[in-house]
């Protein structure tokens, strides 16, 4: 008996003694929500990677209003989580005010900037990627004209939009170019509907390659594609698999790396703050080929592409950024 | 607070229900109270939800009142928002105590008129405040967000809201309920909205104006025979209700913020319906029950952050079971005494 007692005790003991060792994680995502199958979701599947293969602790939250995303990050950092990791520039001010005020806990931040002692900014060179799945929309079109359906309008997504414009142009530089967006607050990464009624527009007007960078509404673009047996290119994740045949490509942004090698590294104790650039260079933004769009992309098409990423690479071609036009 | 029972029976259908998710509905309970008011940061939330919920309580139950039922406190309390925003950008010079001042008059102005609009269609033209409210909503939202981004975007800032107003119209430093509060948006518009509340009190039960509008919310026919101008009363009650709810541009520009930011709202005029029924219209008891769902909103939202299987949209089901307990009561009264006559 009393040795049942010590063996439970001793279980015990030792597992609130590795509960006390495992890092917490917090991960706090944007509206769009972790079944956006886009940004949210790869950042979610990063942090649940990690869980798994690094046994952390890891808690996720999404953001229900604008007031609501400063208290999550404060409520984790309360109750003594070891790193945070805000998704999405709407989280910036909200990562510099509390960061500042728990200096003990460490914070990563995706797509925003923020400067501070205990903060990792994890930023994307969106225009490189673009401007490769940019190049392989021109190549793929047959009416000579693309599309871009943009989520939010704001400087991040017209970097996405430019990009993508000089890479169609690049390619062909007689190619027509139209670009839409679905709104201009939160709700346009949640409205599908809206998104395919602009994508119907634009295939109306004789788009037939539609860049589409809009969260959760992707799927209305994805819809009218599919109906009207066009090309879309996908966005974040890669979402090739969503609907196979009609995704020429997607552009990917490797958010779910960025937040598993910062878990990653919090955990064995190499955290540094500052700022980490995720390009063409270290695959951090990059177009997809898997075997849903393998028939789609061909090996002429992948020769050029892989050449023009060589020259981005190389620094020969430079690619516009839209945060560096002023 | 009649309708307290049907507070609890809701809120303890709605622990129940987490029996299904594999929580203990005993745990979740005692995580919405310890998030509500465990600390001065979290009782500073709560209260910071409280606000706003006051006013709109309060505009949706003078319409009550006078037999009118509006839905668009959300869209009143939008439009004052903004104007108060637009005044703090772009009259930057006035001076400290006038500045909040004006601003605050510039939103009750504009909250006003949204409700004067659907009020004076009720009267004069007929149309159904129902439908009117809602669809001004929908255009406050679109005409705030052109504003906000169009004419006063945050040049600093992706996120889509205003530039911040000019120091002068914050009234931070003299603000005493905030500084009990650090770290959260409480402030000492609260003490306004109780004293509103009790304003709104005496002018219901107390003046000749408020047993016109009580009146005139009882028995329009009536009222009109006696002689009441019922077209007037209810242009005047929906004007005060977009007014009232126009007060949320009190706590939330002049108070915190000190910007309009698209989305700030997590449905407040919306959850003030709820308030409203749940204190009977009673300005008093919209008081209280404001507290209530403000300190449910504040918990629920942690029971995401506190458990493993239970996520934002479940406090949408908690408040929805709460404002369904208190309406079947506010149901089951009305039977009772229908059985009592019949």
């Amino acid at each position: 008996m009393v040795k049942s007692i010590l063996t439970t005790l001793l279980i015990l003991s030792c597992s609130t003694l590795s509960h006390a060792n495992t890092l917490k994680v917090g991960l706090v995502l944007d509206k769009g929500g972790k079944d956006d199958k886009s940004f949210n979701s790869a950042a979610y599947l990063g942090a649940k990677k990690a869980e798994q293969d690094l046994k952390i602790d890891l808690k996720y939250v999404e953001a229900t209003d604008t007031n609501a995303i400063e208290n999550l990050h404060r409520a984790f950092a309360r109750k003594n989580f070891d790193l945070v990791i805000g998704i999405g520039f709407a989280q910036q001010d909200a990562v510099k005010k509390v960061a500042a005020q728990f200096p003990k806990v460490k914070f990563a931040v995706v797509d925003s900037d923020v400067k501070a002692p205990n903060v990792r900014s994890l930023l994307f060179e969106e225009h490189e990627g673009s401007f490769l799945v940019g190049a392989l929309a021109a190549m793929a079109s047959k009416t000579n004209s693309v599309g871009f359906v943009g989520g939010m309008d704001i400087p991040l997504i017209r970097r996405f939009s430019m990009g993508y414009a000089a890479g169609a142009k690049y390619v062909n530089p007689k190619i027509n170019f139209t670009e839409n967006y679905v709104g201009v607050t939160g709700e346009a990464w949640n409205n599908p509907a809206k998104a395919k009624e602009l994508a119907l527009a634009q295939i109306a007007k004789g788009s037939d390659v539609i860049f589409v960078a809009a969260g959760a509404s992707n799927s209305g673009v994805f819809d009218a594609v599919e109906e009207k047996k066009k090309f879309a290119i996908g966005v974040d994740s890669n979402q090739n698999w969503i609907k196979p045949g009609v995704i020429l490509t997607s552009m990917m942004k490797a958010v779910d790396i960025a937040v598993y090698d910062t878990i990653k590294e919090t955990q064995a104790g190499k955290f540094t703050s500052g700022t980490v650039l995720y390009g063409l260079k270290n695959d951090g933004v990059n177009y997809t080929l898997d075997k849903y769009n393998e028939k789609l992309i061909t090996p002429d098409m992948k020769k050029k592409v892989e050449e023009i990423k060589k020259k981005i690479i190389a620094g020969q071609i430079q690619v516009p950024d839209y945060y560096k036009k002023k | 607070m009649k309708r307290i029972f049907g507070f609890l029976l809701g809120l303890t259908l709605a622990l129940l229900l987490t029996l299904f998710a594999g929580e203990n509905p005993w745990n979740v309970f005692t995580i919405l109270v310890r998030s509500a008011f465990g600390s001065m940061y979290d009782l500073g939330l709560t209260l910071s939800y409280t606000t706003p919920l006051i006013f709109c309580g309060l505009s949706v139950a003078i319409g009550f009142h006078a037999g009118l039922f509006n839905i668009g406190a959300e869209g009143q309390m939008t439009m004052a928002v903004v104007t108060a925003a637009a005044v703090g950008v772009l009259l930057p010079d006035v001076p400290f105590p006038l500045a909040p001042v004006l601003a605050v008059l510039a939103a009750l102005i504009a909250g006003g008129l949204w409700g004067w609009i659907a009020g004076w269609l009720r009267a004069v033209r007929g149309s159904h405040e129902v439908i009117i409210t809602i669809m001004m909503n929908f255009i406050a939202a679109g005409l705030a967000g052109w504003f906000a981004l169009k004419i006063i975007p945050n040049p600093d800032s992706q996120n889509p809201e205003t530039a911040l107003v000019s120091p002068n119209y914050m009234f931070k430093d003299y603000d005493l309920v905030a500084r009990l509060f650090p770290d959260t948006p409480a402030n000492a518009s609260l003490v306004f909205a109780i004293v509103i509340a009790v304003l709104m009190w005496i002018f219901l039960w107390k003046t000749a104006w408020g047993f016109k509008l009580r009146a005139v919310g009882s028995n329009p026919e009536a009222a009109h025979r006696a002689g009441i101008s019922e077209k007037k009363v209810q242009i005047a009650a929906m004007t005060l209700a977009g007014a009232l709810a126009g007060f949320v541009a009190l706590s939330e520009v002049v108070g915190s913020a000190g910007q309009y930011r698209i989305g700030f709202s997590p449905d407040y005029g919306f959850i003030g319906i709820a308030v409203a029924l749940m204190a009977s219209n009673n300005p008093l008891g919209i008081i209280v029950s404001a507290f209530l769902m403000g300190a449910l909103h504040k918990g629920a939202s942690d029971l995401d952050l506190e458990t493993s299987t239970i996520t934002r949209d479940f406090s949408r089901i908690i408040q929805a079971l709460v404002i369904l307990g208190v309406v079947a009561q506010g149901y089951w009264e009305w039977f009772k005494q229908k059985r009592r006559k019949g």
